[in-house]
Formats: C-alpha cells, structure tokens, sequence
C-alpha cells in the first residue's frame, strides 16, 4: 500500500490531503474538507496535468517575444518535452492572441497558441 | 491647453477598466496616460495562467487578460497616450506630461483616476548586510528580462521572499533551465497563493524554507552566494542556523509598494497601513474629483477585483464629471436670475424658484462631501477600503476589502454598525496573502440615521 500526500489547491484552506494507493487503484482519499478536495487528489495522482506557458521569439514586430500557451493542460510529465519542442521556435509577426504556434507540442495531441499580439 | 473630462493615470488593468467603465456612462472625453510602449501595464509580463476566473469565467494569462480590456478601449475608441510620463499634478487638475514627439504638455482634467500601480520592494528596503554586485533583481524585473525582453538574468537561483511572483519566477527560471535552489521566507507562512506553492515549488522539488531569511550576499562583481539563516519569532537570525547557497542570482520577492509620487504631490492624503490614497464609497481622494483605484489604491491578489474596482472608480468619476457640469448650468442660472434681479429690481416666482433649487443642490452636495461615516478596522483587520462612507452616495450594495494581519483560523468577520452587529460570517482560514471582502447594503444602512462608525473585526466566536 502507498501512501501519497498532497495539498489541495482548490481553495485558500490548502487541505492536506492523503490518497493511499494499491497499485494503481486508489484505495480511499482522506484529509479533505470538501468534494473538491477528493476530485482533486484523485485526478493529481491517477492523470496530473498542466497548462504549460512559455515564449518565443517573433520576428518583425514591435516586441522582442510573444507569450504562448498550451491550448488546453498537458500530461504533467510531458511539460520539459514541451518547453524543449519550443526553444529555438521563432515566429514572423503579425501575430494574434489564438494562432498556433506548434501543433501537437511533443506528442500530446495540443497546441501551443499565442497568448498576445506582435 | 488641452482640456478632458477623465484624464486616467496609467494603462494597466486599472486605468484600462476604469476607462471602458467611464465611457459606458456616457463620458465621451477620456484620456489614458501611459508610460510604457504598449498597454496592458504588468499583466504584459505575467505570462503564466489563472487570470480571469472571475471576470470572464476562464483562466487566461495576463496578456490575454489584458488584451481583452484592450480591445474594449480601441472599440469605444478611447483615446490614450503611450510613451508618456506624468511629472506632475496640481490641486486642480491640471496634468503635466512629457514624450518625446509632444515634449512637455498640460492637460486640465475635470476630473482624475489614479491608477499607476504600484512598484517592488528593493534591496535597500531590506538591510541586506555585504556586497553590492550584479545578480540581484527583484522578482518582477527578472520577469519582464525573461518573458518580454528575453534574457535570462542567471543560472542558479535563490529566491527570498514567497510571494506570488516569486513563486512564478521560481517555476518559470527553471522551465528556462536555471537551478532554482531554494526559496527562504522570513514569515512562519507563505504570502502566496496555495495554487502556486504546489504547481510552481512542489511540482519541481523546490524546498520552501519558512521563517528564513537571507544575512550575507558574497561576491565583489557578481554573486558568488549568500548565507541563508533560520529566524526566531521576533524575525532576529539565529546563531548556528546558518547555512550557506552558492548561486550567482538573488530574486527579491519581499513585497510590493503602491506607487504615489504624484498623488503625495498633489495633497492626496495617504494611508500609513496601505501607502495608497485614504478614499470614500466612491473611491474619491481628499481632493474633490480625484479617484484612486487597483495598486496604487491597495495591493490587490486577484487582477479580477482590481478591474472590479476600477470599474467603480470609473463610474464614479464620471457622475462627479456630470453632476459638476449640472451645478455649473444650475449656477449660471442662478447667477442669471441675480443679474437679472439687480437690473430690473424684480424677480418672477419662476426664478426664485431656479435659483433656491440651485442653492439647495450646491447645500446637499457639500453637506454630503462632509458628513462621512468612518470604517474602523481593528482586530486583526489591517485597514478597509474605503475607509469612509457617505451612506447617502453609496451604491446598493458597497463592497469593502480589506485584508487581516495574520493567518486566523475558523474565525469570524464581524460588522458592526455603531454598538450593533449586522454581519457575523465564518471563516475556515484568512492569511495575510488573500483579500478579504464584506458587502454592505445601502438599505440596511439607511436604518441608522445617526450612524457615526462601522467596525470590521475578527471575532473567535
């Protein structure tokens, strides 16, 4: 049996909440207040992910980088493979908040989009 | 001299806010003073996510956040300035600006909204005994180095001071393959958000070391390393606790200070809790027509109620622009009906009637700028904003931040109006790092006609 401690986000109350694990079932969720707290720490310790942000270099606008993003959150331990894909990603302006950036960033079916216009 | 109705200092979130607001009531003269090349302020440099939760029921990053306000300011075609610096502004509005294309200009403002942020504390605020080389930033430059500019100002890290942006940089330095190597805070909590101490530090194996500071910078050119040592609860370093990090950057993330050069300038009366403008219910300085709003006002944690607030502020100056343009009409009707007395030695029922209604208008207008009712913030609560209330000028329903002293548990916040409670919320957890708020109604506080204060409080039970 493992035993995994977290600290819920969900709220500035920061539960610290305790998953004990049999393989990879989970056995029982304690420590929370609330159901959030219980959502959370099942998701943290069966599929973790992450919304990834990061730069890039634009060329020919009024600005030196761009902002970017993953379109939606990644598998948390794909998130230096994504920021690995974009180092050395440079783009033209123009630039508008939306525009794909690199398609299927390392492997995980999503996009890395532009966060601010250049 | 150029003359506006709104002349808003600063376009960041809160200028951007305010403005959009003020033209929604129907303001057509607005102008927005920037500094920097683009705006959006701060929200630029803040690439990471979680702005917006509340406003537009998303998680944006800062510049989205940002960028949409922009794109409201072009659409209701507001006009702004950029790469311009505000030197001064005089007790009657009148604004002193410079760039390089208009070179020194005034604008007489009807009426002015301070929105200009508020800026890191430094080194110098610290004491930091030893050397004075390169490598140390506050955590806000080092981000615009990195996100807007894209440096990055060291290898290995050490980080004092846990509040959010130090926390981000500490994620954000090692996604740029620097070795963060530990973040020190002085106090026994960290004054960042939950969120940010597991997805910034936790995520990354990065040690959180409370009540902890740093007593020795090494290195005559650049930082070499520094001496962090353990802190008893007077914050004193104890002997013995030293420990010593070899790093060639330190970040400072030790706070923030709202930036009121000019509003101390013109007269605005400051608060000694807050450093940002003492304001009513309509977030209205001591000076009749100058609002204060987001930074410079308070230190905010969330960008949404900074835009909350401006928004206010931006109504707000825009009915003080339309009633002071109604008492001028109302005077020279009066005047008129003077003049007119004087030269025909008679009056008609009509305008005696004009001029006693311009008189009795001016009389509630000033009665109401003098009888405020005082916030008293005490136990626990540092300070509210507002911290007056005319009740009578008050919105339906005002909202009052504040924010507590320390971390307070299953505890609660208590209103009292006069010696009577009206308000008794629990609380299962407050910190230093949250603003808190409390919502008063016009209504209830219409029943106390002799009202003299309210309290905001802290009570165990």
């Amino acid at each position: 049996m493992e035993k995994r401690e977290l600290i819920c986000i969900g709220c500035p109350m920061g539960c610290p909440v305790t998953v004990e694990m049999d393989e990879d079932k989970i056995v029982s969720v304690t420590g929370n207040t609330c159901p959030r707290g219980d959502a959370y720490a099942r998701k943290e310790v069966t599929n973790p992910t992450r919304i990834v942000t990061s730069t890039v270099k634009v060329e020919g606008g009024f600005v030196e980088m761009i902002s970017v993003k993953t379109k939606e959150d990644i598998p948390k331990e794909k998130i230096f493979d994504c920021v690995k894909a974009l180092k050395g990603v440079t783009v033209k302006a123009p630039v508008h908040i939306g525009d794909v950036i690199l398609a299927d960033v390392a492997g995980t079916g999503v996009d890395v989009v532009a966060t601010r216009n250049a | 001299m150029k003359t506006y109705d709104i002349v808003i200092i600063g376009g960041g979130p809160a200028g951007l806010s305010a403005a959009v607001s003020a033209r929604k009531s129907e303001i057509e003269s607005i102008l927005i003073l920037e500094r920097d090349k683009e705006l959006g302020g701060i929200l630029n440099q803040c690439i990471h996510n979680g702005f917006g939760l509340h406003t537009f029921k998303e998680e944006l990053t800062g510049p989205e956040y940002a960028g949409r306000f922009i794109e409201q300011v072009e659409e209701l075609q507001i006009e702004y300035r950029l790469h311009t610096m505000v030197m001064d502004i005089s007790q009657d509005k009148v604004v002193t600006a410079m760039n390089s294309t208009d070179g020194l200009f005034e604008i007489k403002a009807g009426a002015v909204i301070l929105a200009m942020g508020c800026r890191e504390r430094s080194r110098g605020a610290l004491n930091i005994p030893g050397y004075r080389p390169a490598g140390i930033f506050s955590a806000g430059t080092a981000q615009r180095l990195v996100n807007m500019e894209g440096f990055l100002p060291g290898r290995k890290v050490v980080i004092l001071g846990s509040g959010d942006i130090g926390l981000i940089m500490a994620r954000r330095m090692t996604l740029e393959s620097a070795q963060v190597q530990v973040v020190a805070e002085l106090m026994p909590y960290s004054g960042g958000l939950k969120r940010n101490i597991v997805q910034c530090l936790d995520d990354y194996g990065i040690p959180l070391k409370l009540s902890h500071t740093v007593v020795e910078i090494r290195g005559r050119e650049r930082v070499e390393g520094v001496t962090l040592a353990q802190v008893d609860e007077k914050n004193r370093p104890i002997p013995g606790t030293e420990e010593d990090y070899a790093c060639d950057t330190l970040l400072l993330s030790v706070g923030l200070i709202p930036e009121n050069e000019l509003s101390s300038g013109m007269g605005v009366e400051l608060s000694r809790v807050t450093s940002g403008p003492v304001v009513n219910e309509s977030l209205e300085t001591n000076i009749e027509g100058v609002f204060a709003c987001g930074n410079v006002l308070h230190v905010h944690d969330l960008v949404d109620f900074v835009s909350e607030e401006a928004a206010a502020a931006g109504r707000n100056a825009a009915r003080y622009v339309q009633e002071a343009g109604k008492r001028a009409k109302l005077q020279a009707a009066a005047d008129g009906a003077d003049e007119a007395k004087e030269r025909f030695g008679e009056q008609t029922d009509v305008e005696e009637e004009s001029r006693s209604s311009a008189k009795q208008d001016a009389d509630v207008a000033a009665q109401s700028r003098h009888q405020a009712v005082e916030i008293r913030a005490v136990d626990g609560v540092r300070y509210t904003v507002p911290s007056r209330i005319h009740v009578e000028r008050m919105e339906d329903i005002q909202t009052v931040r504040f924010r507590v002293g320390g971390v307070y548990k299953n505890c609660f916040v208590s209103v009292y109006l006069d010696e009577e409670r009206i308000l008794h919320r629990k609380r299962p957890v407050m910190a230093p790092g949250e603003m808190e708020d409390v919502k008063l109604r016009k209504e209830e506080l219409l029943k106390h006609p002799d009202l003299k204060t309210i309290t905001v409080k802290l009570e165990e039970i």
